[in-house]
């Protein structure tokens, strides 16, 4: 009894803050999805009207889900083996060079927006890198439209993406390579490890199994919530909605429109289809060195 | 401790240098931002306004960041206040969240109680859910607790996100069981079980959580406190910067300036921290 209170003392300080700032605010949204809130007068309660709306009469979010899917279902599983690969092959080098290495690779995540070097590279007109580059060697006749051509849109932006993805996860990869008990590797050679990459399957990857967790959750949230990118380089709205993305169309709800109720909706099914990733990765990640 | 390691499994010499290059080949498009940030901070305001724009700056320069300075003299509330500002809030916001979160997950990652697996659950869920639409709910209830305008509006939020929670959870659930039994029999308390055994061994990543948390309020300090805080008093160095550097196009050179040295200070510390993790590697053994 008395171990369990000092159990209580430890974790209520986190999740006393945790639930008024974190949970609180998501139930709340969960709530006012079902009504029809613009923030001044009291919300209406609409049932599923929200919801109705979004997937029958709204077609540019039908646009954005797609658009979300397509970013998801690339960036997400390029960039969470990247971030691993990566870290794995770092750890191996000499301490000064793994930290210069991991320094360079996590600097895109480090620079805050600084990704508007990428605005430079992909200028619509001859004077950007890329297009001077393709005049200069009669790879095309004119400057191409990168920017604002729906066909490029979203090619540069899950560059951009993957680009700057090497972030938390990879560093919590880097971390929980440097804290793993080397005693295991000894104990493999002698059980008979031949290669790396069964040290990698039998002993590295089943002993990272929950830093490999934390890297999926972090990594589909990440993919799933692609917006700064596209907004930045694609404009906003983008062109024919080519780089739509939920996140987009909910920030066009929420922080322009004010329709808080339907941003709210809009949230909420986000959440169900990373929900929905989540489950299936964690699936996945179970067989794992199995 | 090394030794086992100096033992390399199939390794070839030609595919360790292919690796390094492909490594530097692509680490070089990595750094493309920072090498883009340092150029343009030294470069001469013609070369900055230059179109089409140089990469490399060719006659380096230090006036943007003496300019920066005279401007940052210049200013109503002394600067200084912005720095002393911008420092307390990271800083124990990044202390706070760094012990609370781990003081929270040691339980939850060793210890058997009742609603363990629904309070991890809900911290899970809550890492997916889009922080967009949960502002207005979060003003309403830092204006309700009084908080306002003070530091605390951004500091306590901060100390109570998912993020740190979940990473050290899931990496306190390496410590071998035996290690804990041991301490347990020798009469430590809970806290000093958290303290002094796991703690330590889990130093890598509570160092990273102190990056990303850095990070994070350091950057997203000036956003939360444009929305929370309105005395000019208790501003962040980024609004300050934000509002000084308003000044059009002949100020784009101070601006670079300031970009670089608001980017210097997160590097620091990732590069202070990540030294230490090396270090400690070295002595520390997870042996049982």
């Amino acid at each position: 009894m008395k171990k369990s209170r000092a159990i209580y003392m430890m974790i209520a300080p986190y999740f006393l803050i945790f639930f008024t700032f974190t949970v609180l605010p998501v139930i709340l949204s969960v709530l006012v999805s079902f009504t029809n809130f613009n923030m001044l007068e009291f919300p209406e309660w609409v049932g599923w009207r929200n919801y109705a709306q979004l997937f029958v009469r709204d077609d540019v979010f039908l646009i954005a889900v797609k658009n979300t899917l397509i970013f998801a279902a690339i960036t997400g599983p390029v960039s969470y083996i990247a971030c691993f690969v990566l870290a794995w092959i770092i750890n191996e080098l000499p301490p000064k060079i793994r930290a210069v290495a991991t320094l360079v690779f996590y600097a895109p995540a480090l620079s805050g927006n600084a990704f508007i070097v990428w605005t430079l590279l992909f200028s619509s007109d001859s004077y950007g890198y890329v297009n001077a580059f393709l005049l200069k060697w009669h790879l095309t006749m004119e400057p191409i439209l990168w920017l604002k051509d729906p066909k490029y849109i979203m090619t540069i932006i899950i560059i951009v993406q993957l680009w700057l993805s090497l972030g938390t996860s990879f560093l919590a990869f880097i971390a929980g390579l440097q804290s793993m008990d080397k005693t295991l590797y000894e104990a493999g050679a002698i059980d008979g490890i031949r290669n790396r990459w069964q040290e990698l399957w039998f002993i590295t990857l089943p002993s990272m199994r929950p830093m490999l967790m934390f890297g999926a959750v972090i990594q589909i949230t990440a993919s799933f919530a692609v917006a700064e990118v596209a907004v930045t380089l694609a404009g906003f709205p983008s062109v024919q909605y080519a780089g739509h993305t939920i996140v987009t169309h909910l920030m066009d709800y929420g922080s322009i429109r004010f329709e808080m109720g339907y941003a709210s909706s809009i949230a909420t099914v986000m959440f169900a289809m990373m929900l929905g990733t989540n489950l299936l990765v964690r699936k996945m990640l179970s067989k794992v060195g199995e | 401790m090394t030794g086992i390691r100096t033992k390399r499994l199939s390794r070839s010499w030609a595919g360790d240098l292919i690796l390094f290059a492909l490594l530097a080949a692509v680490g070089y498009f990595m750094a493309l931002p920072l090498i883009y940030v340092i150029n343009n901070a030294f470069k001469p305001i013609n070369e900055i306004l230059k179109f089409p724009p140089d990469f490399f700056v060719r006659n380096p320069t230090l006036n943007n960041f003496t300019d920066l300075y005279y401007l940052l003299a210049g200013s109503w509330v002394p600067f200084t206040r912005y720095i002393f500002n911008t420092f307390f809030i990271v800083i124990i916001g990044t202390a706070g969240h760094v012990l609370i979160a781990s003081m929270a997950a040691y339980p939850l990652a060793k210890r058997k109680f009742p609603g363990k697996g629904i309070l991890f659950a809900i911290v899970v869920f809550s890492l997916m859910f889009s922080a967009t639409v949960t502002q207005i709910t979060n003003y309403m209830t830092i204006s309700w607790l009084g908080l306002l305008d003070t530091y605390w509006a951004v500091i306590i939020p901060a100390i109570g996100s998912s993020l740190g929670l979940y990473l050290m959870k899931q990496f306190m659930e390496q410590v071998p069981d035996a290690l804990i039994e041991a301490a347990q029999i020798d009469g430590c308390s809970e806290f000093r079980i958290f303290w002094n055994i796991v703690m330590p061994i889990v130093k890598p990543a509570w160092l990273t959580l102190v990056i990303f948390s850095f990070q994070g309020l350091w950057n997203a300090g000036g956003a939360a406190g444009a929305i929370y805080i309105y005395s000019e008093q208790l501003k962040t160095i980024d609004y300050a910067l934000g509002q000084i550097l308003a000044g059009g196009i002949i100020r784009t050179g101070p601006s670079m300036a300031a970009t670089l040295l608001m980017l210097s200070v997160p590097i620091l510390i990732f590069v202070l921290s990540q030294s230490s993790v090396i270090q400690t590697m070295s002595t520390s053994g997870m042996k049982e």
